[in-house]
């Protein structure tokens, strides 16, 4: 076939592809052309539908509307190794390594070779690791179990793995978030001899500035759907961001401010050490002031530290955070979570269902968890008190359940997560924290949440919201904080801030 | 009632139900079975697997399991046949102390709390799982067992003794009063008090539970404790039965006390279950042991009869809580 070098033909094309997860769209009539011995950038916020695109593409998710074009032939792969023998492979953001076994057994996983006896051929496996590591610059033993490498050295080892594959396209999911800057330079000279070689790399990363380092073609994603593609060559770093973020304002709700004068929550020189690795600070030197009735949002990139600012605040890490914690006006020593209880500070986790609610409980005992000793005499539980306690708060927060004898589980998200939320007012907080507390609930229990958040301000309750969407960051907050890479990078009032504002500040990066 | 009505209250009495069928054939087979003294007989036989399985009971709850259960049962039975018979000689300093009998049973008690709530210190401090954790102290105890005893029985320990494990009070057999007393404490216990809550509530999700606040290594200590000193008090009955502490007593009672808690219903993964699913649990098994003894079928038999129940229970469990 003889094919002109200068009208490129995609090798991989998608078409109109939609996919939801029961009801809600995760992505909209996407398109998207891959070329080969190019790196396309997918770029979008946290949620746009990055990572589902490519869990199509790499036959992860097998149900979907639309088409996936490869050599211009309609392809459904049933599973990624499928995906992966006719040249698509993925390498994931979470590593997925067996932490003991060693460099060469983790790469030929699913692919060993065999001797004639039908043995393992280890001299075999061993030598073409060692040569690959070669490729990559790294000086280990091929031998040497994972889980005694760097994280950084981890994640080179996946993009080996991905290399001893004949990828056709090879999908790199945020593959810097964890490697140094040396290991960065190795791992574009690595993608530069892989275009050279006709491979087609897409290349998703927060990194705007190593975007434009290494990418030839962009295609921005927001809401599931594509909002432009062109090529970098000429694109600009703002242009990118209004990409990103800039949709219409639908602001369904606009909240009263309703901030006193005294201070509830003052936070100095926050500071938390990455347990697994000392040099590192999952929060890096984070103060703050919170006055009551007011409602302080947190904004920022997945991995930024905004977790770990409440969990640090919390006390669930005594042992490597570091700085003062006022409630009141007065410093408190919180060493754990009862400290935390106690001084009138309460957390609303991530994950409702893992960390927030014991799924097989029912609502009342959910509810009364953590105030059980105000409701108990002699270590008996007063059951009726009980009962009543759930009944009220089923009442204030407007839970949609058949009895306060139903079991959590059966609930839907918006209901489960008051339920969580029902558990810490009960025991009367001065200062709630709430990490996420709308992830994956529906349209109107969302609005109810917000509505229930603002009326708790108005009691001169001190809010701490953490949240990925920014519409919903914006509408709700007094004032917002964005944190890039575990540092406090802006503060803004809500005068100041807007989708543009605050996404410049979540992709500051250390220089 | 509807159908799926009755389907839901078959499910919730399938133990009592398989009880009752199993009493009703057994007493068309055999004449021996619905006597008086039989049935005094069989809640003799498993008033010591319904004390260890209440014990067990509480720790499954938690998400953990106790191996340890019959080795620290033949040590503290030995420890109290000792302090009953030889009392404590130091010889160095001139000493002996004699115990009552009170002493004695409260000894053996404290001796298997002990070893215990030691199973929740390396559980909860070191992190030991707590598989291991157990097996370890399974074998510790009854090594223990060993060096006190020689390796021989502890005999000749007095009518008062005996009493605990074979007389008879209201018409009612010693054992059976005991472990209805324990039952009915840690039906109060895991139903309405903070400790009961508290248990469950790490068993269903130990993640929450620690961020609402609750003291999960204490809870577990105290849950350790509790199943070694039932266990105890089982070595004390066992003791008092045959009027001797015998090195091997208790020999594989951990197995029956699990197989009682699981056909009970109560899931070994944790938060789910109750004490009562757990005596119907114990019942079943002495009940098929009995029964399988009247008909003369062969010991090896039963205890394959015996696994296959075990599975057959489990099976159904699974298969209702998919139902509902």
């Amino acid at each position: 076939m003889e094919k002109q070098n200068n009208t490129p033909v995609p090798i991989l094309e998608v078409r109109n592809i939609s996919k939801d997860f029961s009801g809600v769209y995760a992505l909209q009539n996407v398109n998207l052309d891959i070329y080969p011995g190019e790196v396309t950038a997918i770029i979008g916020e946290n949620g746009a539908g990055k990572s589902t695109l490519m869990k199509i593409i790499s036959g992860v998710h097998t149900d979907y509307e639309g088409d996936v074009l490869l050599n211009g032939k309609k392809i459904s792969f049933k599973n990624p190794k499928e995906a992966g023998e006719n040249g698509m492979v993925i390498i994931h953001q979470e590593l997925n390594l067996i932490p003991y076994l060693s460099i060469t057994e983790n790469l030929f996983l699913g692919n060993e070779l065999s001797n004639k006896l039908g043995l393992l051929d280890y001299p075999q496996m061993n030598k073409k690791a060692k040569e690959l590591l070669a490729r990559l610059h790294l000086d280990i033993a091929p031998s040497t179990p994972l889980n005694q490498l760097r994280v950084g050295q981890q994640q080179l080892v996946e993009i080996a793995k991905a290399l001893l594959l004949e990828s056709k396209v090879l999908i790199m999911d945020e593959p810097t978030s964890a490697i140094s800057d040396h290991e960065v330079e190795l791992l574009f000279k690595i993608i530069s001899e892989l275009k050279s070689k006709g491979v087609a790399i897409v290349y998703i990363s927060h990194k705007l500035k190593e975007l434009f380092e290494i990418a030839d073609r962009y295609m921005v994603l927001r809401d599931g759907k594509s909002m432009g593609s062109d090529i970098m060559k000429g694109t600009t770093h703002d242009q990118l961001i209004q990409l990103m973020v800039g949709r219409d304002l639908k602001k369904s709700f606009k909240k009263e401010s309703t901030i006193g004068d005294k201070e509830v929550l003052r936070v100095e020189n926050l500071t938390f050490k990455n347990p697994e690795n000392k040099n590192d600070f999952l929060v890096d030197d984070v103060s703050f002031s919170l006055r009551e009735g007011e409602i302080l949002g947190i904004s920022g990139l997945m991995g930024a530290g905004r977790t770990e600012v409440l969990e640090a605040i919390f006390g669930l890490y005594p042992k490597y955070v570091s700085g003062k914690v006022f409630v009141d006006g007065v410093e408190q020593n919180i060493c754990c979570v009862n400290d935390a209880i106690a001084a009138g500070i309460a957390l609303v986790p991530e994950d409702r269902k893992l960390q927030g609610l014991i799924l097989n409980m029912n609502v009342a005992k959910n509810t009364s968890l953590s105030c059980l000793d105000k409701i108990s005499k002699f270590n008996f539980i007063d059951q009726k008190n009980e009962a009543e306690l759930s009944k009220q708060f089923i009442q204030k927060l407007n839970t949609k359940v058949s009895s306060s004898k139903q079991i959590v589980e059966k609930l839907s998200g918006g209901n489960q997560q008051k339920v969580v939320i029902a558990k810490w007012l009960a025991t009367h907080p001065k200062v709630l924290l709430l990490d996420e507390p709308t992830r994956g609930i529906d349209v109107g229990a969302k609005s109810e949440i917000y509505k229930l958040i603002s009326e708790l301000a108005a009691q001169g309750m001190g809010i701490v919201f953490v949240s990925s969407e920014l519409p919903e960051i914006l509408a709700i907050s007094d004032n917002i904080l964005v944190l890039s890479e575990s540092k406090l990078t802006a503060k803004l009032n809500r005068s100041e801030a807007s989708e543009e504002v605050i996404m410049k500040a979540a992709l500051v990066e250390k220089e | 009632m509807n159908t799926t009505e009755l389907k839901y209250k078959l499910i919730q009495f399938q133990s009592i139900i398989a009880l009752l069928v199993m009493c009703i054939v057994l007493s068309f087979l055999s004449d021996r079975f619905l006597t008086t003294e039989n049935t005094w007989n069989v809640m003799r036989q498993i008033s010591v697997n319904v004390i260890i399985s209440v014990g067990m009971t509480l720790v499954i709850l938690t998400g953990g399991i106790d191996l340890s259960v019959g080795s620290i049962l033949a040590f503290a039975g030995a420890v109290t046949a000792g302090m009953l018979k030889f009392g404590a000689e130091f010889t160095d300093i001139n000493v002996y102390i004699g115990f009552t009998l009170l002493g004695a049973l409260v000894g053996g008690t404290l001796v298997g709390a002990f070893l215990g709530w030691f199973n929740g210190l390396t559980i909860t401090r070191f992190k030991v799982p707590p598989f291991v954790a157990t097996l370890a102290m399974l074998t510790i105890a009854r090594g223990l067992t060993m060096l006190l005893t020689g390796g021989f029985p502890i005999t000749g320990l007095g009518t008062n003794m005996a009493f605990i494990g074979t007389g008879w009070f209201l018409g009612i057999p010693m054992p059976v009063w005991i472990s209805a007393f324990i039952v009915l404490v840690a039906v109060v216990l895991t139903k309405k008090t903070v400790l009961g809550r508290h248990i469950y509530a790490i068993g269903g999700n130990e993640t929450a539970a620690a961020l609402s606040g609750l003291k999960i290594k204490k809870v577990k200590m105290i849950v350790y404790a509790i199943a070694g000193a039932l266990a105890g008090i089982g070595g004390i009955i066992v003791t008092s039965r045959l009027d001797s502490a015998q090195p091997n007593a208790g020999f594989g009672f951990e197995l029956d006390s699990i197989a009682a808690v699981v056909i009970g219903g109560t899931s070994l993964s944790g938060g789910k279950g109750t004490i009562m699913g757990t005596v119907q649990g114990a019942l079943i098994i002495g009940i098929l042991n009995n029964g399988l003894v009247l008909l003369n079928v062969s010991p090896f038999w039963q205890q394959v009869i015996k696994g296959l129940v075990i599975l057959l229970a489990v099976v159904i469990e699974k298969f209702n809580s998919k139902e509902q």
